[in-house]
């Protein structure tokens, strides 16, 4: 087992070398910017310098006036000697801006993965023992519309009803008007009331997947000889599906989740925006647009980290669950 | 309307009304199912003969499918006696093992239902249940305890992620276990495989069933099904996916192992050589009915049924020189729609003229032997 994590290590360290160069290139070759528009910006200035002049001193003192490769080589150099640079649109250190708003998303997610799997799972399970059913009907139902309805569309939906008819929420923002004005407590019911649509969201749109992944797995192992096995012992319907057939369908949902956990910390890009929840979706988005490459390449590499990882992560649960792929 | 139509071809139409009718009848027998305290005088019964460890009677059992009603297993009598093996044997899909399912309460609800007749589990004392009308929490203490089973396929008959020793405890501790700790329970699941001929017990009590082979697997399911003591075991064809130096080794052991606990068998298979070695009665079926039984001698000794004398023709005979193994002709007729006459008359090389008739009632050779063809009926042609 420990040689199998070391040389996924290494293995993993060599695709991040790859990752990392083919993002440096792609956002080297975005058409946003953010040299470009400041240098316009600067000579459009009552007697300043022309634009080809700015744009040179800009280049040189950001660090593009060298090629692709040179500039990857630079930031490798960088990072891996852990300086991870200002970032252009923030002007301030890219981990400060990170720490302070990869909290939120953190939270968000967590709230939305855990309410995903409190509802996926056992909805996925009662669908599928009693297959066929209304129940089931009623829940495949609800996941395909689920799946079908994209977040931008229920988000604003959600708005629509609740934020501007109803007017339970607020529109969009994390704090409300009169934030600083409440206690402890208030401040936290606030953000608490404007984080509910968010996560609504997030749980509603990504619940049918999970539902409908674990309900088809269900239905393989409760078709399988060891599960008629355990009915041929006399064991209670109850200790068949939970204890025999549960343990087997969590092998495969195993790697589903393990691949929604770097979710957890990139944010939720769409809803955010939407929401204007300023977490590390939005930011990232607004980094993005203006070509920030330091918070960007910053940004997908801890994406890209976290990939691997929870991927690490996967296989050595997976080992946990299933006896059959231990690996001595 | 079905002109030009492939057979079994059904209309949209025709299936909507097809699954709405078999909803219907499902229901029906799910709601009769799932009613709390049933009365103990709708499933208790007396045994007819009580030297009988199980009896099915007139056994119905059917699928409600979308393609139509499928009667498996229809008009099923036979006993089984307490301490004998009896083998049942027929092609594949002639419902040997729908019957035994059935005696387990473990067919595929709400789809197939027993619509009628009796099973008689006798459980001593000269009580018995009817396992047709046996409630589930009845029937989980049965399940294990009076009737066990032994499946066909040991490669994944176990469940993978528990080790052996937990799923072998498990039994006991659900039928065997007042009163007893865990130390107990190991003990005893030792002891059980090292009756069933592992020689390592104790680390095999440790492992996980992909660490054993088939007939290792094999031996731990009859460990399982041998737990509780039973009063009858199903074997549904315990050696078909072993090599046969090892069907001969796991007959052996259950054989030994039935005389020890004096339980009966019923060994449902398709190799003649594993019913002549083992059995003491035989059950011939056809397409979900019996069509001959007796016991092995008037079985292998005076084949009657046309059907029977065509399973014993196309068994390879040792000595014999033949270039090629006779095969019976033809196929098993459609199982939604039965003909109603002789099932076996399309593929018979031995008709008769009363033949074309209803399909033929049982007639008695002798106390033992019974066959339903109409070649013994008196005055309807011998040939």
């Amino acid at each position: 087992m420990r040689n199998y994590i070391i040389k996924r290590i290494l293995l993993s360290i060599l695709i991040l070398f790859c990752v990392t160069f083919i993002i440096y290139a792609v956002l080297r070759c975005l058409p946003a910017s953010y040299v470009e528009t400041m240098a316009m910006q600067l000579s459009a200035a009552p007697g300043a310098k022309p634009y080809d002049e700015w744009i040179a001193q800009l280049n040189a003192s950001y660090g593009l006036d060298k090629g692709i490769i040179a500039g990857w080589l630079t930031w490798l150099q960088d990072f891996a000697t852990g300086h991870f640079g200002d970032s252009w649109k923030f002007t301030v250190p890219v981990i400060e801006k990170f720490n302070d708003v990869i909290w939120l998303s953190f939270v968000m997610g967590a709230i939305a993965l855990v309410l995903e799997l409190l509802i996926a799972i056992p909805l996925g399970i009662i669908a599928a023992t009693k297959q066929y059913s209304r129940a089931d009907y009623a829940i495949t139902a609800g996941a395909l519309i689920g799946i079908s309805l994209p977040p931008f569309f229920f988000a604003t939906l959600l708005k629509l009803v609740f934020a501007v008819k109803l007017q339970w929420f607020d529109v969009s923002g994390l704090v409300g008007r009169n934030f600083a004005q409440l206690d402890s407590l208030g401040q936290f019911m606030d953000k608490a009331n404007h984080l509910f649509l968010p996560i609504v969201t997030l749980v509603i749109t990504s619940i049918g997947a999970l539902m409908r992944y674990t309900r088809t797995n269900m239905l393989e192992v409760l078709n399988a000889d060891y599960i008629r096995t355990a009915r041929a012992k006399g064991l209670s319907e109850s200790k068949v599906i939970y204890k025999h057939a549960f343990r087997n369908t969590l092998i495969p949902l195993v790697t589903i989740i393990g691949g929604s956990l770097p979710g957890l910390f990139t944010g939720a890009l769409i809803t955010e925006t939407l929401f204007s929840i300023p977490g590390m979706g939005w930011t990232s988005y607004q980094a993005m647009v203006i070509g920030d490459i330091p918070f960007s390449m910053f940004y997908m590499t801890f994406i890209a980290v976290l990939t691997l990882l929870s991927n690490l992560l996967t296989d050595i649960v997976y080992a946990v669950v299933d006896p059959r792929v231990r690996i001595a | 309307m079905a002109k030009n139509k492939p057979e079994g071809y059904l209309s949209a139409k025709e299936s909507r009304r097809i699954s709405k009718e078999n909803r219907r009848i499902t229901n029906q027998y799910e709601k009769e199912r799932k009613r709390k305290k049933v009365p103990e005088s709708e499933y208790m019964t007396t045994m007819h003969d009580p030297n009988n460890a199980v009896e099915f009677d007139n056994l119905h059992t059917y699928f409600f499918t979308d393609a139509g009603t499928v009667k498996s297993v229809d008009g099923v009598t036979f006993e089984v006696p307490i301490g004998k093996t009896v083998g049942v044997v027929g092609e594949s899909g002639c419902g040997k093992s729908v019957t035994s399912l059935s005696l387990m309460q473990l067919i595929q609800r709400p789809q197939g239902q027993i619509v009628e007749g009796e099973i008689r589990l006798n459980i001593g004392d000269n009580k018995a249940y009817n396992i047709a009308k046996t409630p589930n929490e009845k029937m989980m203490n049965l399940r294990g305890n009076y009737v066990s089973m032994i499946f066909q396929e040991p490669m994944t008959s176990l469940n993978p992620v528990f080790r052996i020793g937990e799923q072998l405890e498990e039994v006991i501790a659900l039928h065997a276990g007042e009163g007893k700790d865990k130390e107990a329970f190991k003990q005893r699941t030792i002891e059980l495989l090292k009756m069933v001929g592992i020689a390592n017990s104790e680390g095999v009590y440790k492992m996980y069933p992909h660490e054993l082979s088939g007939g290792m697997r094999q031996r731990v399911m009859i460990a399982m099904a041998l737990a509780c003591s039973p009063k009858i075991i199903i074997a549904d064809e315990p050696t078909t996916a072993l090599d046969v130096t090892i069907q001969a080794q796991i007959l052996d052991l259950l054989r030994n192992l039935k005389n020890k606990i004096n339980s009966s068998i019923m060994l449902i298979t398709h190799d003649l050589g594993v019913i002549a070695e083992m059995a003491d009665y035989v059950v011939v079926m056809y397409a979900g009915r019996v069509v001959e039984k007796g016991t092995v001698r008037d079985i292998f000794t005076n084949p009657s049924h046309p059907y029977t004398i065509g399973l014993m023709a196309s068994k390879p005979v040792v000595g014999k020189q033949v270039d090629r193994l006779y095969s019976i002709p033809g196929k098993v007729p459609n199982p939604v729609n039965m003909p109603n006459y002789c099932y076996y008359k399309d593929r018979c090389e031995m008709c008769v003229e009363g033949c074309s008739g209803a399909y033929p009632e049982e007639i008695s050779l002798s106390d033992t032997h019974k066959v339903s063809c109409y070649r013994f009926y008196e005055g309807k042609g011998e040939k």
